[in-house]
């Protein structure tokens, strides 16, 4: 016990040094950012929010990124839409129809976790293959489907960890009101409103990021997509594309394009603290 | 009387709502529950070919690589794949660990309420991004500053940029679980260890981490099944060249990897699809396994401490 000095002297360095791998991970976030900031705000014009690649764009001409945005929010709007739809309804079947704790819900959320562990190269070769195997051609609605059901487990997950922070209480109460099941369902959506768009923002910032899905599934077009079944341009794309060119030119709006791609980000980010900050308020 | 009768007839109408929708929603949960049995399946087939043309363990533990001559030596990319995730275990392990620790056994709740977000923001950050910034900023300092300190010439694209980008990426995922399996440590042990004279550092080496070992375990193999499937950013910085790594400046050629730049590309070539439908299927199989591991050891600790 006289090395009492030794043990809070170790006690000081080993503080420290948790201290910097703190540092060091919330910094990598603001690396990360600066980063792309600082190769990306050179390069950032108004054409490349505003105009479609002209020809000889991937030689470092005229034009813009306005398909690749414009392909990415279509997308993952779409499967998006399409996630939700069928995601609260499975929620609400685990949390309400079925019972607390009986083997298919248990069951049912082993698989969601799992579904949501595999990789999204692995969804777009199953798609992909099922698209050769159909005869479809890589399209706007492959694409679609591929990240829907990438996004339903994201979907599925997060509204059931909201459920599981209702009090019971409620349901009780609407039950013993004579409501039927799917009346009390409906106020606890209501219940759960500010968290149900996080779930949703959080699957579309998930959707709209993702490569490895669209890659096989969707192709590229340098026009804006009309119809479901044309090949469409996405931004994560786009920004891999025009990064593997040799053109500086090119290069550049790679960055840019990732500043653009961060800044939509950013802004799912915010908008997902604010609901959130706001379901914690709800909940006193 | 308008009301009355909107009222009355309603229960039959109310309950026969509530069945169809209780059906519906039924209906749908099948549907996904049956996609995990089809991906198996459809991987399965589509891998069959290749399997039965050779035997599994050739094909596991063979390094050729040549398509054109029908030689499908997966040892390569499952290296590359190892390679990767190690290095970025190596890093990303003691760098959360005590990031975790000192959130939780040192920081104030203000300090914890700053971080904790911004963590959460580095998981919103898509893969491309951290592919950008790999090719950016790791790349050129491993080849012109790391690597030279050792006497190696590269290009920086190697398994250790990927590792580099690969532990950026795990962060967040290691740092909310491990934050998490923390705060479930009870309050009274560390008032016992702190009450008998260790200092808060032998406290948390000697009772905290020992108690929270098996959660940290689930957060590591949480953390190796995410940076296992992870694709484009690896893909970005790996140099992608089929041999097995010998050294860390080495390029690398993880399996996911693989698929995304050869599939689509070669279908004329004989059981090539079916040679990357088995990388699809050899991904899958682990992540599947890491995942049932770490849910295991989670669900465990939590029946542990009600």
């Amino acid at each position: 016990m006289s090395n009492i000095n030794r043990r809070l002297r170790k006690e000081r360095i080993a503080k420290i040094l948790m201290q910097a791998s703190g540092i060091i991970i919330t910094g990598s976030l603001f690396f990360i950012i600066g980063t792309i900031l600082y190769k990306g705000l050179p390069y950032l014009s108004l054409d490349m929010i505003t105009k479609t690649p002209q020809g000889g764009f991937y030689i470092g001409k005229e034009g813009g990124i306005l398909n690749a945005i414009l392909g990415s929010l279509y997308l993952a709007g779409l499967s998006t839409f399409l996630a939700t739809l069928i995601g609260i309804p499975i929620c609400l079947y685990l949390n309400i129809y079925s019972k607390k704790g009986s083997r298919i819900s248990r069951f049912s959320k082993l698989v969601f976790d799992v579904l949501f562990g595999i990789p999204s190269i692995v969804y777009g070769a199953i798609a992909f293959s099922i698209m050769v195997w159909l005869g479809v051609r890589a399209s706007l609605i492959g694409g679609v489907i591929t990240i829907t059901l990438l996004t339903i487990p994201i979907v599925v997950r997060t509204i059931d960890e909201l459920i599981q922070t209702i009090p019971t209480d409620l349901n009780h109460v609407t039950t013993s009101l004579g409501a039927t099941r799917w009346e009390s369902a409906k106020v606890l959506l209501t219940y759960i409103k500010p968290g149900l768009f996080t779930a949703i923002l959080l699957a579309f910032g998930r959707a709209i990021g993702d490569v490895a899905g669209v890659l096989l599934t969707t192709g590229f077009s340098d026009n804006i997509p009309v119809y479901l079944d044309e090949p469409t341009a996405t931004l994560p794309l786009a920004i891999f594309f025009q990064l593997s060119s040799p053109i500086p030119e090119v290069q550049g709006r790679a960055y840019a394009s990732a500043l653009i791609l961060t800044f939509i980000i950013l802004f799912i980010v915010i908008c997902t603290q604010y609901l959130a900050s706001r379901q914690k308020k709800h909940k006193v | 009387m308008k009301k009355k009768a909107k009222n009355l007839l309603p229960v039959n109408y109310r309950l026969i709502k509530d069945l169809v929708i209780k059906n519906l929603s039924g209906v749908l949960l099948g549907i996904c529950l049956l996609v995990i049995i089809a991906i198996v399946i459809g991987l399965s087939i589509k891998s069959e070919p290749l399997i039965s043309t050779e035997s599994l363990w050739n094909i596991l533990s063979s390094s050729v690589w040549s398509p054109m001559k029908g030689n499908f030596g997966f040892l390569p990319f499952i290296m590359g794949t190892v390679w990767v995730t190690l290095i970025s275990l190596v890093i990303a392990v003691p760098l959360c660990l005590a990031a975790s620790v000192y959130l939780v056994e040192y920081a104030g709740n203000r300090l914890r309420n700053f971080v904790l977000p911004l963590v959460n923001v580095l998981a919103a950050i898509p893969p491309v991004l951290y592919g950008v910034w790999g090719v950016l900023f790791v790349v050129p300092l491993i080849g012109n500053y790391i690597a030279p300190l050792f006497g190696i010439s590269t290009t920086g694209y190697s398994v250790f940029s990927g590792g580099i980008v690969l532990a950026v990426m795990i962060f967040p995922i290691m740092v909310s679980i491990m934050v998490e399996v923390l705060q479930t440590i009870p309050k009274e042990l560390r008032s016992v260890s702190l009450s008998l004279g260790a200092t808060k550092l032998e406290t948390i080496q000697q009772v905290v981490l020992k108690k929270a070992r098996p959660g940290i375990m689930a957060a590591i193999v949480l953390a190796v099944s995410r940076a296992f499937g992870e694709t484009i950013a690896v893909l970005m910085v790996c140099g992608n060249i089929p041999k097995i790594p010998q050294s860390i400046f080495d390029a690398g050629y993880p399996l996911p990897a693989l698929i995304a730049n050869n599939f689509g590309e070669m279908m004329s070539i004989p059981l090539y699809d079916s040679a990357l439908m088995f990388a699809a299927l050899l991904l899958f199989i682990i992540i599947l396994g890491f995942n049932l591991i770490s849910r295991g050891i989670l669900k465990r600790m939590e029946a542990k401490n009600i």
